[in-house]
Formats: structure tokens, C-alpha cells, sequence
């Protein structure tokens, strides 16, 4: 079909649809449609609802509305075909505003106007047009920053639970963290998926606190909106992101919240379209979605700016096996994972040292970067933490008055890490040096002949000092 | 060649385009699809229901667009221009569609796989008149420094020369000689030709995989080494260290090329490799590592057919560079990705699932490509050798799913990331018990020529430490070590020892990225000489401690990072110590 045969055909409105089920249409006899075309449901009220063509064949069309179909009838529904994919207008007016998943304001305020009108769905970058990112972003978390270090450019996920602090976390990052020497415009792009009112407010209150909010654009479809709608938010958020990062030179850090929720409606929409599932029925593309998402952050060669991606999801029973852990483990640039255990013990961040990565950290850290002690000293936290571990569970069966003097030392080394180096309060900002420093001191419950991963010059320069 | 429509649209669902009204359309026929011309394949044929598989984005494909037939199968272009380039899944190349397209990947681009203007100074080897089968070398051309691209029949033509062109620089389409068939027919011969990606090019024989890939991995080559010809799979959880295994082989392994294909994976670690490897020296040829590379990107967020296809355009032109006699290791991150391209293909197509939605035919899909590896005796009679190694990444890192398992039939090395591993930091995480290589006994004699027999018993003896320490953990874990004899403590101290200073390889380090043979093999030997010497010491009463404060201990723990490659008579020195040590204290308790 001819491009401008289908812009004729495009605008023409079917009224009455076959077939209704869950947020999915299914329209029979129309022109040809294009796939992933953009749609406007109509409702008997003259209620205008979007939507996308998930499937086009020469007799049926299948359509899933974003808004869902609550109330839809099958006379009087209406169908327009749009002739081109859903596209939002982007600029930098939208900071400080709030929309809905669809990047409708909802604060109020004026409809937003751009000559830029990007499509959500975005396009794949050029692995040959990528930068590499290296630039050490500080946390003012210890555990972040000296182990598991966060770079300008980076895909890092929490991995949580329910009823843990993510949210607090996520809220200090985005108010910690900074670029030493650096003076490029920096936004927010939240975006929030399915969670509760309180979790939208939480972070509001906390942006307007430390006086931020003008520089945040929300994007907000909370519990009660249609779950359909999860599965364009986060595609909104980042198509604004996108422009703001590589049109408008600025850092972005998107926070997107809870990506579980996310893939719960990517696996409804599959369910009921008849899919074949692979783990516990989501479907066998959830990989390439999530990497859809996750693959729009860093950084462009010749861009001054980028995009951060912090991403939070809550585990399902706590299993980091699940798929959405799992899958997003294996395209996010390392994990920091929460551990109930280490929160029932009043720790805060509960960051478990262990199944933490960060995987940018090797190329942002050292010397000329953050100091030149910090990539074997965190290597030397790791490899004792790890010995930690292995000797609390001996002690477990043997009792702690078995153990040899030196596992009595790494017993006290596991306490000074916990207590010192991961413990701190959620509005203490510490610099990199302050962390390293105390890295050092807790290693001091160790003797130097155990540090094998730090140098002599090292040991000598920085240990017991 | 695009105005042959073979068929309309009849229904798009993602990468997957139903198509009716076909005509003389053939299998695997590569097609264009609508007026954005999106590149397919054809993988079913049915007159009303023929199924293509698109390998760029098909938004906006609607029923009733066109499909356009190519008259030839999805193939690669194989010929000069090839090496320190990178291309997507289908051979696109990817920086000049950047200087076209910018920083996005449009749709519907059609540039030339190869540079078809720039010229390449051609050396001819044959001559009219002589008698030439598929395979057979023309010439060649000094690509870069190290790689003479020799120049082939294509696999399959046969006939005499009529003739050959002279010595000079020509284009890839420039015609370098005309080839007469017994027919009579005559055909002229580029300086390129295409190959289709799903058909293994043909050798005459297979040859025993006797000479080892030397990695500069000591975990790899010491304990599960491989051979020039091997298939192996690296499998893991996400972070274990499978990217940063296969980037370390690709860095250092003593293949001439290397295929590194990015099969859904991140498109960072592709960047990573562009800004690091045209910095990085080969030891063994002091040129760029960009000079011996080629690359395969097509990323998580790229068409998922496309990356379906990827690793089989790898595989390709790996074996065109085999063809030419030329030792070529492909690492193919990850497998299990591709699998999953597959599966969701399958799925589209409404096929029946087998295990976990895979189809049925996954198992010999993975069969038959780790068959296309190995080391041949090419059609000029030549050595070359292609090796696959192989990513896994298993959900939820259960090596029970079925990519894991399947692949384990078909491979025969086997490097299992441990996440315990991974977590202590203990990198690379490649466990000492659960992996294996069916390739020792194959080397062996190599290394006895090397490093002097020696190595192998050295090895079987650390091994058998290292399998003892597991049934000794499992008494100290419910009794605790004080428990055992410290004959059998010291067992336990060695094997810590040995992970520490022998098996754990700092891939940033300057010095510890890569290990000869040499240093291998004489950091071993210091180890296990500690070994026996020491438990020699302790039947006579030397305590733990005592050898445990010996003050060149401490050099042994720090070797890996002290003694530089091209200086190892420090390692002599190390051992000179140690035995003077034990020399030492056994004269004191005589
Ligand atoms: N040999 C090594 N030396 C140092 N660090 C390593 C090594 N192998 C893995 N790592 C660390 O582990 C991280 C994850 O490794 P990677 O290869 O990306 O995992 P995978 O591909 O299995 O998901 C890396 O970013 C790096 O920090
Ligand atoms: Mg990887």
C-alpha cells in the first residue's frame, strides 16, 4: 500500500468492534493497518482512549488500549487508525510538571507544546555511537560508592522486596548524588508503575525538599490507574529522557518504580492473547522488552549529556531467581540487591555486600578518578566479607568457641563492615575519601599478612593509619 | 533486483509476516518487505500462508504491502574489508550506517556489507590455464599488517583459468579472473563472493584438535585447556564473568582472528570492546588487537531475528578465514540468547513448543552449529581451524534448563561460572569441580614440549588436592578444623593458596591479564613444590605456622602480579627460595 494511500486511509472510523477481552479490541474488516499503529477507542460517552495495533492481518485487527476497556460496548465502540506509531511531544517545559502514563498533564497546567514529537517506542542506538561511561558518580553511600560504584551513563537496578527501603535509597541518590567538578545541567524522570499514592508522594515531598522539583518531570500510573497502561509509561519517561539527554545536553537520572509491576502487565497482555509462556508464564520475549527500556540509557559520543537509569523492582518472595530479577540482572549493569536479613537487623541501606555489582565501577575508580587504593581495597572488602560469611555459618554449627583465632578476627571485621562501613543514616552524605578511610579502619580487625588482594605499598600507605 | 514481488502481506504479529499470493518465491530466499524495504527471509513456504522473517523493525507493515524477492539467500559478502569492522546480525556495517543515519539505527538502510570502492593491492598466485577447484588460492591481499587475505574459489565452482588478472589494486567487484567450467560456461571470479549463512562451507577432512589455544587464562589452560578446533560453553548466571571471560580469550588467545559476536547482549560491552581493543597490543604480533578482530554486534534492544541470524553470519566468516588456513576463534555471547530468538520466532509462527516454549528443533539447531567448529584440512590442503566458544546464561543460572543441557551434548569443554565464586570476587568464577575438558590428553604432548613433562603431573596432583579439599570442607563444616590432623589442614591451606595466587587472574591488572605457558607452568610448580615439601615437613613436626610465616610465602601469594612474562627468572628465583626454605627446616628437625 502506497504511503499516501494509507494517510487517506488513516482517520477512517469503524464503528462496532468483534471482540473484547481484558484491554485487548479485535476489529475485523478494516483497511490494511499498519503494525504498532497508533489508535483512538471511542466510547459511547465520546470518551477518547489510546491504543496500539499489536497485530494487523487481512481480516482482523488486534488493538490494546491503554486506558483499558471498562464500560466498552461492542456496537458503539469506535475505532480511528492513526496511520503512524503514538508519539509524544517533548521538550524541556516538561520539568516540573507531572503527567499521566501517556504523558498527559494532570497537574493542571497547560497541554504541552513542541515542535518535537518523538515516537515512545524510540529506536535502537548504534553500538558505534555509544560512549563508554567512566565518570565516578558520588552516592554519599558507602556501600554504593566504594563497592559498588555508580557511573554517569549506568543501568542500576535495586532489586528489593516489599516493605523495604528502596524508595528511601532511590530518594537519597537523587539527592546525593553528584559529579565532582562538573556543572552540566542535571533532571529527574520519574516514572511510576503501578505503586501506591504514597510511593508518588514520598518521592515528591522528597524532591521538593532539597528544592529539586523544578527540575523533575513525573510520570505517574499509580495502583488504581489500568495496569494496560504500565506498558507505556516507562516509554514516555524515556522518550522525554532521551531528548532531554542527546537534544538538550542535560544528566538525567530516570527512576522507574516497580518494574515488577511493569512485567506483571506485559504478562497479562500475553495470557490473554494465547502466548506461549516460558518461566512461570511470562512471556519469552519479557528479555527483549526489558532491553528495549533498559538499552536507552548512557551516553552518546559527541553529546554532553546522559541518562542514568536507576530502576526498582520488588522480588517476588524475595527470590532473586525470578524472572524479572533475573532477566534484568543479566541487561542492567550490575544489581544492588536488599536483604531482609540484613534489614530486620535495623541496617540501613540493606545493601547485601555479595550479589551487589556494579559492573561500570572497573573503569570509574582508581587513580585520577576516585583514589588510587579504591579498586583493591574493595576487592579486599569483598574477598573478607565473603570469608565472613562462610565463617558465621560454621559457627552456626560448630559454635563460635570452636573457631581458630583468625576466624574470630574476621567475625570482627564482619561486625565493623556491617556497623561502620554499610550502616549509615539516610540523609548522610559522605565523600569518597570519608568512605575509603573507613574501609581501612575496618579492615583493621584484620591482620596485614590476610589483605592478599591490596599491594605492600598499599598496606603501608593507607592500613592502621 | 528489488522489482520481482513474490507476495503480499497477509498479517504482521512483531518479526514475524504471514504472506499470501506467492509466486515463484524460494525457500530461504532473501525478500524486501513493504515500500521501507525491511530485509527477510523467507522460512516457510506455503502459497496462501508463507511465512518471512523480518530482521528490522515492522511498525507500520501493514496487510497488502508488498514483498520483494531478492533471488538469493540471506548470504554473506566474504572478500577484503572485513577485519576491524563491525557489523549487525545480518552483516550490516555499523559505523557507515552511523555516518549516514546518525546515532540511531534507521530501518530500511541498504549499504554494502563491503566497501565496494575502496581498491586492494591483489597479488595473483595461479595462472591462466591451470586447473582450479572450490577453495583453491588466487592470490591475495595484505589486509592489515598481520592478515594476508588470501583470495579462493568460491566452494563449489570448478574448471581452468582462462585468465588472471595481473598484479594491481582493484575493488571487491573487480574481476580477478575467469574461471572456464566443463561446461564451457565461463565465470568471472571477484576478489569478493557471497555465501549463504546457514550452510557450513565445506573442507576435506577433519583433523585431530592436538594444538592447544593458548589463552593466558591459568584457570583455562592449566586446568581445562582447549585446543585450536575446540567447541566450548562458558554458562553462568548474569555476573558471574562470561563477557569478561570470552573478552579476556579474544584479547589474548593465540588464534590468528578472532569472530566476537554480540548476540543480545549490551550494546556498552561493544563499545567497550571498540575503545579498548584498537589500544591494546597483541603480544604476539605487536599490532593492534583491532587488526586481528572482527565484530558482530546486534544488542539486546536490536531486531530479535536479526540476532537469530547473527551468529551464523559469524560463524561464516569465521570458516572463510578457516578456508584460508588461518587458526579462528569465535566467542559467541550469548547462546542463549540466540535460543531465545528462536523460541520466539517459533512461538509467532504458532509452531509447538517442546521444553520451556523452545522448539523441538533447538538441540539440533545447537548441534549444528558447534559442528561448523574444528580443525580441518581446508580444500587448498591447508591447517585452519575455527573454535566456538559459547555463552550460556541460564535463567535463574539453573544449568539444568535446556540451552545448558543441550549445548553440554554437543560441546566438549565446559567452563561453569559459580556464583559463590563470583560473589567472593574470586575472578575468573570458573569452578575447579563442575567444569571439565575433553581436550587434555589431546595437548598434552604439546605442553611436554614446551614446559617439559612435569606440567602434566603437576597439574594431576593440584587436582587431586583440590577434590580432596571438597570431602575435607564437609568435615570441617561440622566439626570445625581444628578437628583434623594438620597433615590434612595443610591440604586446605594449599588449595586456598593455590586459588589465591595461581587460579584468580585480575583481568585489569597490567601484569596478571595474561600468563605464558611459561609462567604457568612454573607458578605451578611452586605451588605444588610448597606442597610436597611441606607436607614432607610436617610428618617430621614442622607446625602450620611455621610454614605458613616462611617468609617467601608471602612472594608466592604476590607472583602473579610481580613477575612480568618477559621476566621470568624471577619465578627461578622464587623457587630457589623455597626450596632452600624447606632445605632449611627440615635440617632443623632432622
Ligand atoms: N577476570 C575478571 N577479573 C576482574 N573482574 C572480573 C573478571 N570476571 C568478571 N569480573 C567482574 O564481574 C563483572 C561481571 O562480569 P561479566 O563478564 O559482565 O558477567 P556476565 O557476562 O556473566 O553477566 C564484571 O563487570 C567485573 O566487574
Ligand atoms: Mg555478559
Amino acid at each position: 500500500m502506497p504511503e499516501n494511500n494509507r494517510q487517506l486511509l488513516a482517520g477512517r472510523e469503524y464503528i462496532g468492534v468483534d471482540k473484547i477481552d481484558g484491554p485487548l479490541i479485535f476489529v475485523s474488516k478494516t483497511h490494511p493497518v499498519g503494525y504498532r499503529e497508533l489508535i483512538e477507542c471511542v466510547d459511547k460517552q465520546g470518551n477518547v482512549r489510546l491504543g496500539i495495533v499489536l497485530e494487523s492481518s487481512t481480516n482482523i485487527v488486534v488493538v490494546q488500549v491503554f486506558e483499558g476497556t471498562t464500560g466498552l460496548t461492542l456496537p458503539d465502540t469506535r475505532i480511528r487508525f492513526s496511520g503512524k506509531p503514538l508519539t509524544i511531544p517533548v521538550s524541556r517545559e516538561m520539568l516540573g510538571r507531572v503527567f499521566d502514563g501517556l504523558g498527559h498533564p494532570t497537574d493542571g497546567g497547560p497541554i504541552q507544546r513542541s515542535d518535537v514529537e518523538l515516537d515512545v517506542n524510540g529506536v535502537a542506538i548504534n553500538p558505534t555511537s555509544r560512549q563508554y561511561p567512566r565518570d565516578f558518580i558520588q552516592t554519599g553511600i558507602s556501600v554504593i560508592d566504594g563497592m559498588n560504584t555508580l557511573i554517569r551513563g549506568q543501568k542500576l537496578p535495586i532489586f528489593s522486596g516489599n516493605g523495604l527501603p528502596h524508595n528511601t535509597l532511590a530518594a537519597q541518590i537523587a539527592r546525593q548524588a553528584k559529579i565532582r567538578g562538573s556543572d552540566t545541567e542535571f533532571a529527574v524522570v520519574f516514572a511510576a508503575m503501578g505503586v501506591k499514592h504514597d510511593v508518588a508522594r514520598f518521592f515528591i515531598q522528597s524532591f521538593e525538599d532539597s528544592g529539586v522539583l523544578e527540575n523533575v518531570a513525573l510520570f505517574l500510573s499509580l495502583a488504581d490507574d489500568p495496569s494496560i497502561e504500565r506498558l507505556i509509561t516507562p516509554r514516555t519517561a524515556l522518550t522525554l529522557a532521551e531528548h532531554l539527554a542527546f537534544a538538550e545536553d542535560m544528566h538525567v537520572l530516570v527512576i522507574m518504580t516497580d518494574m515488577t509491576n511493569y512485567c506483571e502487565s506485559l504478562r497479562e497482555i500475553s495470557t490473554i492473547r494465547g502466548e506461549i509462556p516460558s518461566r512461570k508464564g511470562y512471556p519469552g520475549y519479557l528479555y527483549s522488552d526489558l532491553a528495549e527500556l533498559y538499552e536507552r540509557s548512557g551516553m552518546i559520543k559527541g553529546r554532553k549529556g546522559s541518562i542514568t537509569l536507576l530502576p526498582i523492582l520488588t522480588m517476588p518472595n524475595d527470590d532473586i531467581s525470578h524472572p524479572v530479577p533475573d532477566l534484568s540482572g543479566y541487561i542492567t549493569e550490575g544489581q544492588i540487591v536488599f536483604e531482609r536479613e540484613m534489614d530486620g537487623r535495623g541496617i540501613y541501606p540493606p545493601i547485601a555486600g555479595l550479589p551487589s555489582l556494579s559492573r561500570l565501577m572497573k573503569d570509574g575508580i582508581g587513580e585520577g578518578m576516585t583514589r588510587e587504593d579504591h579498586p583493591h581495597l574493595a576487592s579486599q572488602l569483598f574477598a573478607a566479607y565473603s570469608y565472613v560469611k562462610d565463617v558465621r555459618n560454621l559457627a552456626s554449627v560448630i559454635g563460635e568457641e570452636e573457631l581458630t583465632p583468625m576466624d574470630h578476627s574476621y567475625l570482627e571485621f564482619g561486625r565493623e563492615f556491617e556497623q561502620k562501613f554499610v550502616s549509615q543514616r539516610n540523609d548522610e552524605d559522605r565523600s569518597i575519601e570519608q568512605t575509603l578511610d573507613i574501609g581501612w579502619e575496618v579492615l583493621k580487625a584484620l591482620p596485614s599478612e590476610e589483605l592478599h588482594r591490596l599491594t605492600d605499598e598499599e598496606i603501608e600507605k593507607f592500613y592502621g593509619k | 533486483m528489488n522489482d520481482r514481488i513474490i507476495g503480499r502481506v497477509k498479517r504482521v504479529n512483531g518479526p514475524v509476516i504471514e504472506v499470501m499470493g506467492i509466486t515463484d518465491a524460494e525457500m530461504f530466499e532473501l525478500v524486501r518487505v513493504g515500500d521501507a524495504n525491511l530485509i527477510g527471509e523467507l522460512v516457510k513456504l506455503e502459497a496462501e500462508a508463507a511465512v518471512v522473517q523480518v530482521y528490522e523493525d515492522t511498525t507500520g507493515i501493514a496487510p497488502l504491502d508488498p514483498v520483494y524477492g531478492a533471488g538469493m539467500q540471506l548470504s554473506v559478502e566474504l572478500g577484503p574489508g572485513m577485519i576491524g569492522n563491525i557489523y549487525d546480525g545480518i552483516q550490516r556495517p555499523l559505523e557507515a550506517i552511523r555516518d549516514i543515519a546518525g546515532i540511531y539505527i534507521r530501518k530500511g538502510i541498504d549499504i554494502p556489507s563491503l566497501n565496494k570502492t575502496k581498491r586492494w593491492h591483489f597479488v595473483p598466485s595461479a595462472k591462466p590455464g591451470d586447473n582450479v577447484t572450490g577453495g583453491m588460492i588466487l592470490g591475495a591481499v595484505q589486509e592489515t599488517e598481520n592478515v594476508l587475505h588470501k583470495i579462493l574459489v568460491p566452494p563449489g565452482e570448478k574448471g581452468m583459468l582462462e585468465s588472471v588478472a595481473p598484479e594491481g589494486d582493484y575493488t571487491v567487484e573487480d574481476v580477478i579472473a575467469v574461471l572456464k567450467g566443463d561446461d564451457s560456461q565461463t565465470k568471472d571470479l571477484l576478489l569478493m563472493h557471497r555465501w549463504p549463512i546457514r550452510l557450513q562451507r565445506p573442507t576435506r577432512k577433519r583433523l585431530p584438535p592436538d594444538i592447544p589455544l593458548i589463552t593466558g587464562q591459568r584457570v583455562i589452560d592449566t586446568l581445562f585447556p582447549i585446543a585450536k578446533g575446540s567447541t566450548v560453553s562458558i554458562p553462568g548466571g548474569f555476573g558471574t564473568g562470561k563477557t569478561m571471560t570470552q573478552q579476556a580469550v579474544a584479547k589474548w588467545c593465540d588464534a590468528d582472528l578472532i569472530v566476537y559476536i554480540g548476540c543480545g547482549e549490551r550494546g556498552n560491552e561493544i563499545t567497550e570492546v571498540l575503545a579498548e581493543f584498537p589500544e591494546l597490543i597483541d603480544p604476539r604480533t605487536g599490532r593492534s588487537l583491532m587488526e586481528r578482530t572482527i565484530l558482530i554486534a546486534n544488542t539486546s534492544n536490536m531486531p530479535v531475528s536479526a540476532r537469530e541470524a547473527s551468529i551464523y553470519t559469524g560463524i561464516t566468516m569465521a570458516e572463510y578465514f578457516r578456508d584460508q588456513g588461518y587458526h579462528v576463534a569465535v566467542m559467541a555471547d550469548s547462546t542463549s540468547r540466540w535460543a531465545e530468538a528462536l523460541r520466539e520466532l517459533s512461538g509467532r509462527m504458532e509452531e509447538m513448543p517442546a521444553e520451556e516454549g523452545f522448539p523441538a528443533y533447538l538441540p539440533t539447531r545447537i548441534a549444528e552449529f558447534y559442528e561448523r567448529a574444528g580443525s580441518m584440512e581446508t580444500l587448498s590442503g591447508n591447517a585452519g581451524s575455527v573454535t566456538i566458544i559459547g555463552a550460556v546464561s541460564p535463567p535463574g543460572g539453573d544449568f539444568s534448563e535446556p540451552v545448558t543441557q543441550h549445548t553440554k551434548r554437543f560441546i566438549r569443554c565446559f567452563w561453569a561460572l559459580d556464583r559463590n565464586l563470583a560473589n567472593a570476587r574470586h575472578y575468573p568464577a570458573i569452578s575447579w569441580l563442575d567444569s571439565y575438558s575433553e581436550y587434555l590428553d589431546d595437548i598434552s604432548m604439546w605442553w611436554d614440549q614446551q614446559t617439559g613433562p612435569q606440567w602434566r603431573s603437576d597439574r594431576t596432583e593440584i587436582m587431586e588436592l583440590l577434590h580432596k579439599e571438597v570431602r575435607l570442607q564437609q568435615v570441617v563444616k561440622l566439626v570445625g578444623p581444628d578437628a583434623l590432623p594438620d597433615t590434612q589442614r595443610f591440604i586446605l591451606e594449599v588449595c586456598t593458596l593455590f586459588k589465591n595466587a595461581f587460579l584468580q587472574q585480575n583481568a585489569y591488572d597490567k601484569i596478571d591479564m595474561f600468563s605464558t605457558v611459561q609462567k604457568q607452568a612454573k607458578m605451578l610448580h611452586i605451588i605444588v613444590t610448597y606442597w610436597q615439601r611441606g607436607a614432607e615437613a610436617i610428618k617430621r613436626g614442622v607446625t602450620l605456622v611455621k610454614l605458613r610465616k616462611m617468609k617467601v610465602y608471602q612472594d608466592i601469594i604476590k607472583m602473579k602480579f610481580t613477575v612480568a612474562n618477559d621476566d621470568l627468572s624471577e619465578l627461578d628465583k622464587i623457587q630457589g627460595r623455597l626450596e632452600r626454605a624447606m632445605d632449611q627446616m627440615e635440617a632443623l628437625h632432622a
